[in-house]
């Protein structure tokens, strides 16, 4: 397959993702779409790497793996501290930082 | 037959991503999620990337799946309704978002790139392989790997943080600090090894405890007495 069928998967998935993170209110689902936003790009990523022949593009894949494992772990760790001081688990009433 | 696997594959990828923002309960996004990584480490395979499908496989659908599937259950499936939300604002999501796709398609597809039509370039043996990508991180990549591990340290131990329970922070408890559990005692009444008798005190220095504790009431905690040898007796 041609490498710009892996490119339009990549981009679709990526604005599936965005567009989860636009409309859902849970902040679980908004974590995994971008979980979906950084897998998007890893394909691309990966993709390129092939195009090239150069496996620069698979390492840059992992770390950016390992940046959305620890961002993961930082997103879980602020949503059970959420549920722990009983507020709502929803992006839109947390506005106590918004200006 | 890549072909075949490719859609195969791909139509996974895009669904178990659609699945994952039109679900409603949070648990049935993750299994989702978790279909839609495995189509990818598929795309990956096919991309000759072996060492990242694996890895996708295994770190994220098994470890970072897991990780979100106990804390749905833990917080709860979320399903309880929280208000409408507003449909205005869903049209322009999904215009931004349609909009966003034609951009990208432009940017990639119009780039003018020679080989983005072509299969991809020849690549030498072991390309994408562990061996490879091993030895690419520990001499080219070497810093990127080290700063990757001490990153992974910082998400531990703040996550850690975050999620502990804390009793001075929960609401209605501000007026709680720790002072008032530190509470001084006299000496040689409290710990196990004192009650056991092993720790004593010299003697001298017990009557002149008990003269300062009859004189003043109570003493800070007292370190153990040197030669005590907490080893042997199995510690505190």
């Amino acid at each position: 397959m041609a490498i710009s069928w892996y490119l339009v998967v990549s981009a679709l998935i990526f604005c599936i993702g965005a567009a989860g993170v636009l409309t859902r209110r849970n902040p679980l689902v908004i974590l995994l779409c971008l979980e979906l936003m950084l897998n998007a790009a890893n394909l691309a990523l990966i993709a390129f790497s092939r195009m090239h022949g150069n496996s620069d593009g698979q390492i840059f894949a992992i770390i950016v793996m390992v940046v959305a494992a620890c961002e993961v772990t930082v997103g879980l760790g602020l949503i059970v501290a959420i549920y722990r001081r009983r507020l709502p688990i929803d992006v839109d009433q947390l506005r106590e930082l918004q200006g | 037959m890549s072909a075949v696997i490719f859609f195969i594959a791909a139509i996974g990828a895009v669904a178990g991503a659609i699945g994952v923002i039109a679900l409603r309960n949070p648990f049935y996004s993750v299994l989702a999620l978790v279909g839609h990584l495995l189509s990818l480490a598929a795309l990956f395979l096919l991309l000759r990337a072996e060492f990242v499908a694996a890895a996708q496989v295994v770190v994220y659908a098994g470890a970072v799946m897991v990780l979100y599937v106990f804390v749905v259950a833990y917080v709860g499936d979320g399903s309880q309704p929280v208000g409408r939300g507003g449909s205005g604002l869903r049209v322009a999501a999904a215009l931004f978002v349609g909009a966003l796709f034609v951009e990208l398609a432009i940017a990639m597809l119009g780039s003018g790139l020679k080989a983005i039509g072509g299969d991809g370039a020849p690549y030498k043996a072991g390309f994408g392989q562990p061996a490879a990508i091993g030895q690419a991180l520990l001499t080219k990549f070497l810093f990127p790997f080290e700063v990757a591990s001490l990153l992974l340290l910082v998400a531990a131990v703040g996550a850690v943080v975050l999620a502990r329970r804390r009793r001075g922070l929960t609401l209605g408890d501000e007026e709680r600090d720790a002072s008032r559990f530190v509470t001084a005692r006299p000496r040689f009444t409290g710990t196990m090894a004192e009650a056991v008798g092993l720790v004593h005190a010299p003697q001298d220095q017990r009557e002149n405890g008990a003269e300062r504790s009859a004189g003043d009431g109570v003493e800070p905690p007292v370190p153990a007495p040197a030669g005590v040898r907490d080893d042997e007796h199995g510690g505190w």
